[in-house]
């Protein structure tokens, strides 16, 4: 497989609120056409990383860079405008706006001329149901409809569709499957596929392995503020990956503590330790 | 993909009920006409339906409505102003003092109580974007700045809280305090369109085609509309939500002014006494249109539709046979039911067409 391009890359990154350390020397890259999973449990820092990506936080040491060239985000709006997307959990939808208006909030197609200008609901509402639909949510027919009435699948994938549609190269991705069901998730995990396929460099930031492990190519695990571990595709299984995210407390291990227990216990699972 | 096409075609007819209650003003207008209906039926003895009687309640909407709008823009951003309440008398009285004491041409009074109003909201806007302070904290602070402003700097300039304001021109009688008739027709068959509508009346309608045109045809009303859904998106997405956060507390400012000013030139006089009332009426008028009181969503036809409820019902009662002492409680019983019916409304509207989907 040939080294595609590098779109966006941290080198030797800290981050520091003050005495507290978060993130600490944490170097990864994103390609082309690619997408780099960030695991970590709750607390790992995984928060803090996506917001010193998309220009929320200023790195304390170490340096970002963008094509291979350094690049220094003061404010969202400067990593917005080189290309970077982020799309939260719903954000970016607002579920009483139309999905046209959604998709064009605050960079509406106008008509008319000088102070008359008129937003033009129509071309907003065609571009808007023809970008969705090409990402594969084929339910959308209509841009008049409500965001409020979409599934939590299909309020993501308007949210994606309509940062790629604004030049999106790198897209970060935060939990976008946390609080769909299954169907959604996969829905979800499709238009990451998609994304892909048109050479987005996408951050997909999840604590489901099984969703990483669908889309990933590159994993990257965050414990604790620090890289605990850097793999491509295939080189662990779901197992290993989620022993990783614990911390190192194998998953296998503590399976077989429980059945242990339950076995000499009637078949009541062990107690909560504290 | 062909069996889509065919349920569009053969649900035409079903398909426009569905537009029409997707809607949002389609609950306060079906409010308002019930409410018509039923002030028209117990009203029809003492004249409620005539065009002199149409015009009691007319006029008190127009006033209230001329403030209901931008306070709706407000609610749709999330936000409230309750400042309004004695932006109203400082209007007045602004104009008053510059033309009687200052000796100002009427226009150029008009032009000040504008400035001076802006000023305030400004105030207003600047505050609650920088603060952080809830809107209803901060204006309602301001309320009671301004109106202790109005009582001393009238006291201190004039000397009184009751100024008085001669008519001044045929031309600013007319469009800003006069009553206005049209019958068409000679003696046998003459035909009253309307008789004595006030100037804020016809105000009320170019102010309200303006806004429309902000909030429905122009992009801006996107923005507001994004900036009451979800401020942090919508600043993420580009749109200065601070800038028009302000923009929207001069606009309520300026609109309290100007019916202050109407209401002056009307009376010849013009009084520092807050309009607490006001306060509550605006915003029951935009409730009762639709607006929902958290944000993102509220259009300009339904704040209409709810100051035409409110101004039947408030004004409604004296053309019945029931007690005047029960007119409040009738307000408070509209406010109830119009929430409870926007609700459905507005659920109605976001689940709408998801029918459709296969």
């Amino acid at each position: 497989m040939p080294e595609s391009a590098s779109v966006l890359e941290m080198r030797g990154v800290d981050k520091s609120f003050g005495p507290i350390d978060v993130l600490h020397e944490i170097s990864l890259k994103v390609n082309e056409g690619e997408v780099l999973c960030l695991l970590g449990d709750n607390g790992a820092g995984k928060s803090t990383l996506i917001k010193t990506l998309s220009g929320v936080h200023q790195p304390t040491r170490g340096e970002m860079l963008m094509d291979g060239k350094p690049v220094n985000f003061v404010r969202p709006k400067d990593a917005q405008d080189m290309g970077i997307a982020t799309v939260h959990q719903f954000g970016g939808t607002y579920p009483l706006m139309s999905i046209g208006r959604n998709f064009f909030a605050g960079a509406e197609p106008t008509r008319g001329w000088g102070p008359f200008k008129v937003f033009d609901r129509r071309k907003a509402n065609a571009i808007a149901v023809e970008q969705v639909r090409k990402f594969g949510i084929t339910g959308i027919d209509d841009g008049d409809r409500l965001v409020g009435g979409l599934s939590g699948g299909e309020r993501q994938s308007l949210a994606i569709a309509r940062a790629v549609y604004f030049g999106a190269r790198v897209l970060i991705l935060d939990e976008p499957t946390a609080a769909l069901g299954v169907k959604q998730a996969a829905h979800v995990l499709r238009i990451v596929n998609e994304a892909k396929r048109r050479g987005l460099a996408v951050v997909f930031i999840t604590h489901q392995v099984m969703h990483a492990m669908a889309v990933g190519d590159h994993f990257t695990v965050l414990i604790r503020g620090a890289i605990a571990a850097d793999f491509r595709k295939g080189e662990k299984t779901r197992e290993e990956i989620a022993d990783l995210m614990a911390g190192g407390e194998s998953m296998a291990d503590l399976e077989a503590d429980i059945e242990g227990y339950m076995e000499t216990h009637e078949g009541h699972p062990p107690p909560p330790v504290h | 993909m062909a069996d889509t096409q065919r349920d569009e075609g053969s649900a035409i007819g079903g398909f426009s009920i569905l537009a029409l209650f997707r809607r949002p003003e389609t609950g306060a207008a079906a409010g308002f006409i019930l409410i018509f209906l039923f002030f028209g039926y117990f009203g029809w003895e003492r004249n409620f339906l005539t065009a002199l009687g149409s015009s009691t309640w007319l006029n008190f909407a127009s006033k209230v409505g001329i403030i209901a709008i931008p306070i709706g823009f407000l609610m749709i951003a999330g936000e409230l102003d309750i400042s309004v309440g004695a932006l109203i008398p400082a209007g007045g009285i602004v104009l008053a003092m510059s033309v009687e004491l200052f000796g100002m041409n009427i226009w150029l009074g008009v032009l000040v109580g504008l400035l001076v109003a802006g000023l305030i909201g400004y105030v207003n806007g600047m505050l609650v974007t920088r603060t952080n302070v809830p809107s209803l904290i901060v204006t309602l602070a301001t309320l009671f700045v301004v109106a202790g402003l109005n009582a001393y700097v009238s006291k201190q300039l004039a000397g009184t809280t009751q100024h008085s304001l001669q008519d001044v021109g045929a031309v600013s009688e007319f469009v800003l305090g006069d009553y206005h008739s049209l019958v068409l027709g000679s003696d046998e068959n003459k035909v009253t369109i309307f008789r004595s509508l006030q100037s804020s009346f016809f105000i009320w309608i170019v102010f309200a085609i303006a806004c429309f045109y902000i909030l429905h045809v122009a992009p801006w009303g996107n923005w507001i509309f994004a900036m009451g859904g979800d401020e942090e998106s919508a600043r993420n997405a580009g749109i200065p939500t601070n800038r028009l956060k302000i923009a929207l507390f001069m606009l309520s400012a300026m609109a309290a002014a100007l019916v202050g000013m109407t209401e002056a030139v009307l009376a010849n006089t013009a009084s520092t006494t807050t309009q607490f009332g006001m306060i509550f009426n605006t915003i029951i008028c935009v409730v009762v249109g639709g607006v929902l009181l958290t944000g993102g969503f509220g259009t300009v036809a339904g704040t209409i539709f709810g100051t035409l409820t409110f101004g039947i019902v408030f004004q409604g009662i004296n053309f019945t046979t029931f007690d005047k002492d029960l007119n409040l409680l009738f307000i408070g019983a509209l406010l109830l039911v119009a929430v409870l019916m926007n609700d459905t409304f507005r659920n109605l509207a976001t689940s709408a067409s998801t029918t459709r989907k296969k």
